[in-house]
């Protein structure tokens, strides 16, 4: 592996995506668990502990995006256009989700609020999912024609691997979203969501490892990287051992590190199936040959030698001030009349 | 209907719903900054209250832009692949540098903006409000050069790899200042700022006319009716130079804008009138020499006429005349119903005719309507082409998508956009009704001495 232009956007369009699943993925799991909770305050008290950092949070998604149309054009092109439905449904999950986080405590009436509730939990749910599936079928394969092109179906999206990798992506925004309430909560309601945050790992465990199993078994190309360079293994022991280590935290009531762990967790996970895919962006299935590469499917050298100089000065400031404000927002929640 | 034209319906439609709202960020954002900056400066507290209304209003308008958003940084792969690879290595930059300078600078600050009044200290809160103004600036800077490239490309040359070619990126500032970028930037700034300012404006002459929150809707009205005036003086010169800049970079674009078939010096411009296609004219009141004098300043300057083009080259004539029209008669109409509304309101008297404060309360949708056409005539305009003289509208399309699929997501999304401004509209009716927070006129928190934290129910 050499460093050159384009892996480093490899490497920053894996940063931007990972940096997305850490933090819009407590909303959407914050999301999953809404319709657990029995009254008003304390789906407003949720709501609320993202509230200031959900928006934020999605732009990860957007500039991923836009990073991909920028240094892999032909990715974007390829798996937009082929997954066509899957993405209108993520984004009509996504619509859903923003505008019912603005407008659902804006007017008091029970049937409002319910409606957006539903919309709420359910947009973030479908997220979750589909943007698990679009992962699982990204480390299955797809069929990609010599000319690039997808050359599948919408069903054909719909394989049980994808759709397993689907749910633990679920599970795994349920966890994460389930331990950031943990933190941001107090009273009652700090104590229910540590019951959840041990059912959800208890779930994402159970999905992870099934996971775990149908990869050895049915996709190999996705652990070749692994049987090949052993200390690799040292990853994934790293993801175990951030599990692990969630519910000996909260024995401490260290949350914070608890969260911080979970992170990890993600972070690991995310850096498995880059260097498992790595140089492929899209592994052509049943074709090899036409898979997509960091080399064939990229921009110029040029563009992609002033996208980093735009990536170097942006995102530093950008995390500056991301942290910034996550600072100001720490602490528990608290309901005001500014409060959704 | 084919594919083609569903996709098209699908990214005019989404495009055009997505509008409704980013002008009306950027152009609140100005004015949130003019509240809060008066309120640090004065001491008014009405400042303070003012800035608190409008701040929940901007909420309201940014969340529906965020999510109308992102289904625009998606389409152009679902619908435009073959564009999206051909235009990727010049057009994504300036996508995914809008993601980083300003998405994240807007909606981070947004943050603090909202939920911050009483957590951090005035000046830090006043920052905040002035990245969030920024950031909806940038926002609007990186598409605008974006689709000003499509318009007018520059800094790229075409390369072939395997037998497929692709515009990269040759000089990076060249893009970013190609022939119509900055103008256009200014003009479509211009265009937000009125609507952000016509949407106050709007709302405090309807509180007069309806005699409640005088104060607040006087201190509000000083404050829109001076950018509305300004924005739309401004549109007037922006106007004009974009105008001259299409006449030079796109001339088949400003002949149908105006109408006109053959190459003539001493080119008329129609004041008001229709384009007759069969017969070649356009039927109304033209003003001889004006569009020649217009272009080049010397009525003897000659501008070149459709008839120059080859029919395929040609964009929609009467489509790309009528919006033109329409946006232009919109922008003096703006000028005098502000310039109106301003000597009144020095006067003091504005309060006494309500004849023009029901003006005032309908000229919202002036800037929303111009805002429409004019993006509807510059991209008609620029057909039959995706990017000028380069590649095809046709040519742009996906290879790969079904038109049951287009049309299910066009129906799809055409319900949830109505679903979303039925809401968007009762929520903001609900706001105005309410009208602002007299609790607001004593700053709480950290902006003023500790107070009791209310709880809301
Ligand atoms: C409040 C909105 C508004 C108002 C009052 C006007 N415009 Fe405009 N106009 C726009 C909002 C707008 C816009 C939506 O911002 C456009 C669309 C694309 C662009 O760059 O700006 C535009 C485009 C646009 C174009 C096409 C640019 C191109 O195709 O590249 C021209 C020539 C003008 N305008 C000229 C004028 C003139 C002479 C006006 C007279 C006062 C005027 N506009 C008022
Ligand atoms: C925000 C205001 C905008 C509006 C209202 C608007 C409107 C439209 C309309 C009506 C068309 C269809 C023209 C036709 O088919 O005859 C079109 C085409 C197109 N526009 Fe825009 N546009 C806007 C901004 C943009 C921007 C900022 C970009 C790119 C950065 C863009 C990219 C395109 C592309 C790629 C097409 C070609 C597809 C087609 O012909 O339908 N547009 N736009
Ligand atoms: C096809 C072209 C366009 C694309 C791909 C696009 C993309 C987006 C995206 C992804 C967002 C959400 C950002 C977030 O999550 O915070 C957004 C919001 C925004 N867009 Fe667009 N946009 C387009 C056209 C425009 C135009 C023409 C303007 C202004 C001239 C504009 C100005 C804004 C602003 C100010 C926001 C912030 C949200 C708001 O204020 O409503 N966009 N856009």
């Amino acid at each position: 592996m050499t460093f050159d232009l384009n892996t480093i956007w490899f490497i920053l369009v894996g940063v931007l995506f990972t940096g997305y699943a850490m933090l819009d993925g407590f909303d959407l799991g914050i999301g999953a668990l809404h319709l657990f909770t029995k009254d008003d305050a304390e789906r407003r008290t949720l709501l609320n502990a993202i509230g200031p950092v959900w928006d934020g949070n999605e732009v990860w998604l957007v500039t991923g995006g836009g990073a991909l149309f920028a240094a892999f054009p032909n990715v974007y092109a390829t798996v937009f256009s082929g997954f066509y439905l899957a993405l209108i449904l993520l984004l009509v999950s996504l619509i859903f989700r923003a505008v019912a986080i603005e407008f659902r405590s804006k007017q008091p009436m029970r049937w409002w609020r319910q409606m957006w509730d539903v919309g709420f939990s359910a947009g973030s749910l479908l997220s979750g999912l589909l943007l698990g599936v679009a992962l699982g079928n990204i480390a299955w394969g797809v069929p990609i024609d010599d000319r690039g092109e997808f050359a599948g179906t919408f069903l054909g999206l719909l394989k049980p691997y994808p759709v397993l990798v689907g749910v633990t992506t679920v599970a795994l925004f349920m966890m994460h979203g389930a331990i950031y309430g943990v933190m941001k909560t107090e009273g009652k309601l700090h104590d229910k969501l540590r019951g959840w945050a041990m059912n959800c790992i208890i779930f994402f465990v159970i999905c992870a490892a099934m996971t775990m199993m149908a990869t050895l078994l049915y996709v190999p190309h996705m652990t070749a990287q692994v049987r090949d360079n052993p200390w690799l293994f040292t990853i994934a022991l790293a993801n175990m051992l951030a599990i692990a280590n969630i519910p000996r935290e909260f024995h401490h009531g260290r949350d914070w590190r608890a969260f911080l762990s979970s992170c990890a967790a993600i972070i690991t996970l995310m850096a498995l199936f880059a260097l498992n895919i790595f140089p492929n962006l899209v592994y052509s299935q049943p074709n090899p040959e036409n898979s997509l590469t960091i080399y064939n499917a990229s921009s110029s050298s040029k563009t992609l030698g002033i996208m980093l100089i735009i990536a170097g000065i942006g995102v530093p400031v950008v995390i500056a001030y991301t942290v910034c404000i996550y600072w100001i927002f720490r602490g528990k929640v608290k309901l005001d009349r500014m409060s959704y | 209907m084919d594919v083609l034209t569903l996709a098209r319906i699908q990214f005019g439609a989404t495009i055009a719903f997505h509008y409704i709202y980013p002008p009306l960020s950027i152009g609140l954002g100005v004015l949130l900054v003019c509240m809060e900056g008066l309120w640090l400066k004065t001491k008014n507290p009405v400042y303070h209250q003012m800035a608190r209304f409008w701040t929940k209003v901007f909420a309201l308008t940014f969340a529906i832009g965020v999510a109308t958003g992102i289904v625009m940084e998606f389409e152009f792969g679902t619908n435009w692949a073959t564009y999206s690879r051909y235009v990727g290595d010049v057009f994504g930059s300036a996508l995914a540098a809008e993601g980083i300078f300003a998405f994240f600078l807007e909606s981070g600050f947004l943050a603090v903006l909202l939920f911050g009044w009483d957590k951090v200290s005035r000046k830090l809160h006043f920052f905040s409000t002035c990245m969030v103004c920024l950031g909806a600036h940038f926002s609007a800077i990186w598409i605008v050069v974006a689709n000003s490239w499509m318009q007018t490309p520059a800094g790229y040359q075409i390369v072939s790899h395997n037998g497929v070619e692709r515009a990269e990126i040759f000089d990076f500032w060249q893009l970013v200042f190609n022939p119509s970028s900055m103008d256009r930037l200014f003009h479509t700034l211009c265009g937000a700022w009125q609507a952000g300012a016509f949407l106050v404006v709007s709302v405090s002459a309807w509180y007069l006319l309806k005699k409640r929150h005088l104060d607040f809707a006087r201190a509000s009205l000083r404050v829109g009716l001076t950018v509305a005036l300004a924005g739309s003086l401004l549109q007037l010169v922006s106007g004009d130079s974009s105008a001259r800049g299409v006449g030079k970079n796109q001339p088949e674009k400003l002949a149908a804008f105006e109408g006109l078939y053959n190459t003539t010096s001493n080119a008329p411009l129609t004041l008001i009138g229709w384009v007759d296609e069969q017969n070649q004219k356009v039927v109304g009141i033209q003003w001889p020499g004006l569009l020649s004098w217009l272009v080049y300043h010397d009525t003897s300057g000659v501008v070149t006429g459709l008839n120059a083009f080859a029919p395929e080259d040609r964009p929609p004539i009467t489509a790309s005349f009528l919006f033109f029209h329409g946006m232009v008669g919109i922008g003096f109409t703006l000028i005098a119903i502000a310039a109106l509304g301003f000597l009144y309101f020095r006067d003091g008297t504005l309060h006494e005719r309500r004849w023009l404060l029901w003006i005032l309360v309908f000229s919202v949708l002036g800037p929303q309507i111009a805002n429409q056409l004019g993006w509807f005539a510059a991209e008609v305009g620029r057909q039959p082409w995706i990017v000028y003289h380069l590649m095809r509208t046709p040519a742009g399309l996906s290879a790969v998508v079904e038109k049951n699929v287009v049309l299910t997501s066009l129906i799809l999304f055409t319900f949830i956009y109505f679903l979303l401004f039925a809401v968007f509209i009762y929520l903001l009716n609900d706001k105005i009704q309410h009208g602002p927070d007299d609790a607001d006129l004593t700053p709480s928190g950290k902006l003023a001495l500790p107070t009791k934290t209310e709880i809301a129910p």
